[in-house]
């Protein structure tokens, strides 16, 4: 990935330039759309549920220990959505949909379609790039959306049912909407953004380098996939510095 | 046979082009002239550099040195190669997987806006109906044969009006009849339109069917350029051996 990273830079740059052109485009964008979203929905449900519950599971019993078991809905709610949501859905979808797209343009480009959208004057990150990019970069921030109530959710019943805790789910959202402000929820969508950005242009990117028939399609799909999630989790931890920084 | 005079087609020079893949050199020092409406044959080993040769013309592969002229013009320069509508037959055939035969064929101007999306529907129908393959529009490339793919990837080509089209391989992978059809439909669309075309194949009858001249390739360098005749009548051992290994060996790529 890190020796890559200058072509990877021009292909994002490349995006940006074509972007005016989208508007043509948008068919293939929604194509794309329905595909991610409705790949990715349920998971992204049943994923953040659990979440939610281990989370409760694990700090509950602790907080009630030290009688400080009413922030449980505000830490949950916070960890939620500021942390675990935005990365846990980008790593779920680097692995659906970044996996998915560097194998589809990984065997355009070995089965010579992309050399046959060159010959035609077709610009294949116009073409193909660009409508991946856009749809990624909109349906992540919404999956995660979806993923913060359903994650609350999951803690909420946890603490509500499991004896040990015994946080009623009143107590639990009452909390939470006293510490949770509308800001810490767009600070998880500002990062699923940028993830979702990481993860496309990787994905993309290592698509169109593939070599070597299926095996070396096999081999970029891997490469995506981790290159991609090396990279959420690094710039999570710059984003979150920023994010402080910036919220101060 | 000299190739007909038609205004569609253009020339073609190909001067001393030379191609590495790192420390290998593929292409040492080709050059060749074509004009006009010809169709040349470019016959050679697999792996004696033809589908390098022609991504090179194309422009999908940029030469190490050496140049490509179309009407005397070097099209290293991009403005004048845009001036020509050149197409390439892929060895694959290369069709888009994701997209209907029809969306295939009709790609080129649907992409450059240079048709009304209903105007196109209607040269589809009429392109796909010339290779023999009406009505196949809302199939998967995948659903087809690999006969069937090369001609949606002939049609695919015959929608640009190619001034020069290159094809790799047309018939190998394919029975004996399909690949008869397919060379009656290069030379149909050779006469029809006046396209120079360029073919690179194994297909002895092909070849000596269709070629007004044959270029014979090995290891990167052209051993012999002559008709069909000339060809066979070629004392160059080389020639020779590869003729008859050619009729021995079964077709690859
Ligand atoms: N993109 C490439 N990178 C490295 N080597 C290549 C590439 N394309 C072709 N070659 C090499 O060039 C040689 C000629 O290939 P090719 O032109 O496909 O042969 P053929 O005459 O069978 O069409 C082969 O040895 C092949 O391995
Ligand atoms: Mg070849």
């Amino acid at each position: 990935m890190f020796h890559n990273i200058g072509e990877i830079l021009i292909l994002f740059w490349q995006v940006l330039l074509a972007l005016p052109q989208l508007w043509r485009l948008r068919h293939k964008v929604y194509d794309q759309l329905a595909y991610i979203g409705l790949a990715s929905l349920s998971m992204v449900c049943i994923l953040s549920l659990f979440i939610g519950g281990v989370l409760a599971l694990q700090t509950g019993p602790v907080l009630v220990e030290h009688g400080i078991s009413s922030v449980l809905g505000g830490m949950i709610g916070l960890s939620m959505c500021k942390e675990l949501a935005p990365v846990m859905i980008a790593i779920l979808v680097a692995g659906r949909i970044g996996s998915a797209m560097s194998a589809e343009l990984g065997s355009m480009q070995v089965y010579e379609e992309i050399d046959a959208l060159r010959t035609m004057n077709i610009d294949p990150v116009r073409f193909l790039v660009l409508p991946r990019m856009v749809a990624i970069a909109v349906s992540l921030p919404v999956l995660v959306l979806f993923s913060i109530p359903v994650g609350w959710f999951g803690g909420a019943m946890v603490c509500d049912f499991n004896q040990k805790i015994a946080v009623s789910f009143d107590s639990f959202f009452q909390n939470l909407r006293e510490v949770v402000e509308v800001g810490d929820v767009l600070n998880g969508l500002l990062k699923s953004f940028v993830f979702a950005l990481a993860i496309g242009i990787i994905s993309c990117h290592q698509g169109l380098i593939t070599r070597g028939g299926p095996r070396g399609i096999a081999r970029s799909v891997t490469k995506a996939v981790v290159n991609s999630i090396v990279l959420i989790l690094i710039l999570d931890y710059f984003l979150t510095r920023f994010l402080l920084y910036v919220q101060k | 046979m000299t190739p007909p005079a038609q205004p569609q087609g253009v020339t073609v020079e190909v001067r001393d082009l030379r191609k590495s893949f790192r420390a290998v050199e593929v292409l040492k020092g080709i050059s060749f002239q074509v004009s006009r409406g010809e169709r040349f044959v470019i016959m050679g080993p697999s792996g004696s550099g033809k589908s390098v040769l022609l991504k090179t013309i194309i422009g999908l592969l940029r030469p190490d040195a050496g140049e490509i002229l179309i009407e005397s013009q070097s099209i290293q320069n991009r403005a004048v190669r845009n001036q020509y509508r050149m197409a390439m037959v892929f060895q694959s055939g290369a069709l888009l997987n994701s997209m209907t035969v029809g969306e295939n064929v009709g790609l080129y101007l649907a992409e450059h806006g240079l048709k009304a999306p209903a105007e196109i529907d209607v040269i589809v129908a009429r392109v796909l109906e010339s290779v023999g393959l009406k009505g196949l529009e809302n199939r998967a490339p995948s659903e087809l044969s690999g006969g069937m793919q090369k001609r949606v990837a002939i049609a695919r080509a015959l929608v640009v009006e190619p001034q020069l089209v290159l094809f790799d391989e047309p018939t190998s992978e394919l029975d004996p009849l399909m690949a008869v059809t397919v060379g009656e439909e290069i030379l149909r669309l050779n006469e029809r339109t006046g396209a120079t075309s360029i073919l690179v194949t194994h297909d002895r009858e092909l070849a000596f069917a269709t070629a007004h001249r044959i270029a014979m390739i090995n290891e990167g360098r052209i051993l012999f350029i002559g008709t069909a005749q000339e060809v066979q009548r070629s004392t160059d051992p080389i020639v020779q051996r590869f003729i008859r290994a050619e009729l021995a060996t079964p077709k690859t790529q």
